[in-house]
């Protein structure tokens, strides 16, 4: 396809677009953790919190206020991120620490030999028609 | 977990959820990204940031950046429980070749991408059709018709957008629920078709 050289692919941003955020220092809420770990959640990865969560009493106002979050039922990862108001790649951290500890459990995906895309696309299909017809 | 009353919690999903999977609305600043995904969520929309860094760089060392502050990038979720066991999500974010760390993260396990475009403004629209390209994203062109636009053929936006000739077209005002969930079932049946093929 016609595209401009590699220079004019960025077009005009509009500044007053809350697309750019000043992040103040990961580093302070993840203790420095090295966050190569964090590969097993992706966004949509779906996590709640474990049963027994009177330990919560000892963690960081972080992680506390995501596990008493999850408390309710299933979110995925991307929504945690949302609700917090942390970086996706914070509170991936986070996790990891936390389902090490037994607080947080994942809903593991189906694996994709069972699943087929078809299968889901079909379903996605299904569910969009039946409700918006 | 912790039971509660299942009626008045929006926030969390339905426990019989198993599978989630993931859909991408993207396109260039204004093109109505936000709008779209706000007409389609159950949930009010949210906002999830990533962090980002220089160009080239390795995004998995938050150690080596200690007091340096970071900038981040913000991509407009929603979500939208289909079936007892499948939720999907929307994920809309800009194409700026800058935020290549976003798209990564973002197309991991996308099962396509509508991408939003202004017929005024087709140009606008080459940069994150080369991203959904490079990353191998399938895609439907959802073309939004802004008031008192004139319309252009199909034919001349997909000769301007170089479109496959199975790419499908749709219209689309993403202020209309009805109109955005037809564009997302227009980009599912071609994902269906091309899965065939496979
Ligand atoms: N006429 C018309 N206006 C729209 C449509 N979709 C969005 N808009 C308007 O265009 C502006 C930019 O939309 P927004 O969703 O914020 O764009 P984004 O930057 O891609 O997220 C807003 O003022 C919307 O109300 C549409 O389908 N038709
Ligand atoms: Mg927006």
């Amino acid at each position: 396809m016609t595209t401009p050289s590699d220079d004019d692919l960025e077009p005009p941003v509009d500044p007053l677009e809350p697309e750019y955020v000043e992040l103040v220092r990961p580093y302070v809420i993840t203790n420095g953790r090295d966050v190569s770990d964090t590969s097993r959640f992706e966004l949509i990865t779906l996590v709640t919190a474990a049963d027994d969560t009177q330990r919560k009493a000892h963690l960081d106002p972080e992680k506390r206020e995501l596990v008493t979050l999850c408390e309710g039922g299933y979110l995925s990862v991307a929504e945690i991120a949302g609700h917090l108001k942390l970086p996706v790649g914070i509170v991936k951290v986070l996790l990891v620490d936390l389902v090490e500890n037994g607080l947080i459990l994942t809903r593991r995906p189906i694996p994709p030999a069972q699943l087929a895309d078809i299968q889901v696309l079909q379903e996605v299909l299904d569910g969009l028609q039946a409700r918006f017809g | 977990m912790v039971s509660r009353p299942v009626s008045d919690d929006t926030v969390h999903l339905n426990e019989k959820v198993q599978i989630a999977a993931k859909i991408l609305v993207v396109g260039h600043f204004a093109v109505g990204k936000t709008t779209f995904i706000g007409t389609m969520s159950e949930i009010p929309p949210l906002r999830t940031e990533e962090t980002m860094t220089q160009a080239g760089e390795s995004v998995d060392d938050l150690k080596g950046i200690k007091g340096k502050t970071t900038t981040t990038v913000a991509m407009d979720f929603g979500r939208l429980t289909l079936t007892d066991r499948l939720v999907l999500y929307l994920f809309g974010t800009p194409g700026q070749q800058r935020f290549v760390q976003v798209w990564e993260d973002m197309s991991r396990g996308a099962l396509g991408a509508l991408v939003l475009v202004d017929p005024q403004r087709l140009k606008e629209s080459f940069a994150v059709m080369d991203l959904v390209e490079k990353y191998g994203i399938p895609y439907a062109i959802a073309v939004n018709h802004f008031d008192g636009t004139p319309v252009r053929s199909d034919e001349e936006l997909r000769e301007a957008l170089d479109l496959l000739p199975e790419t499908p077209v749709v219209t689309c005002d993403a202020r209309d629920t009805k109109s955005s969930a037809n564009a997302l079932m227009v980009l599912v049946r071609y994902l269906q078709s091309r899965t065939r093929k496979e």
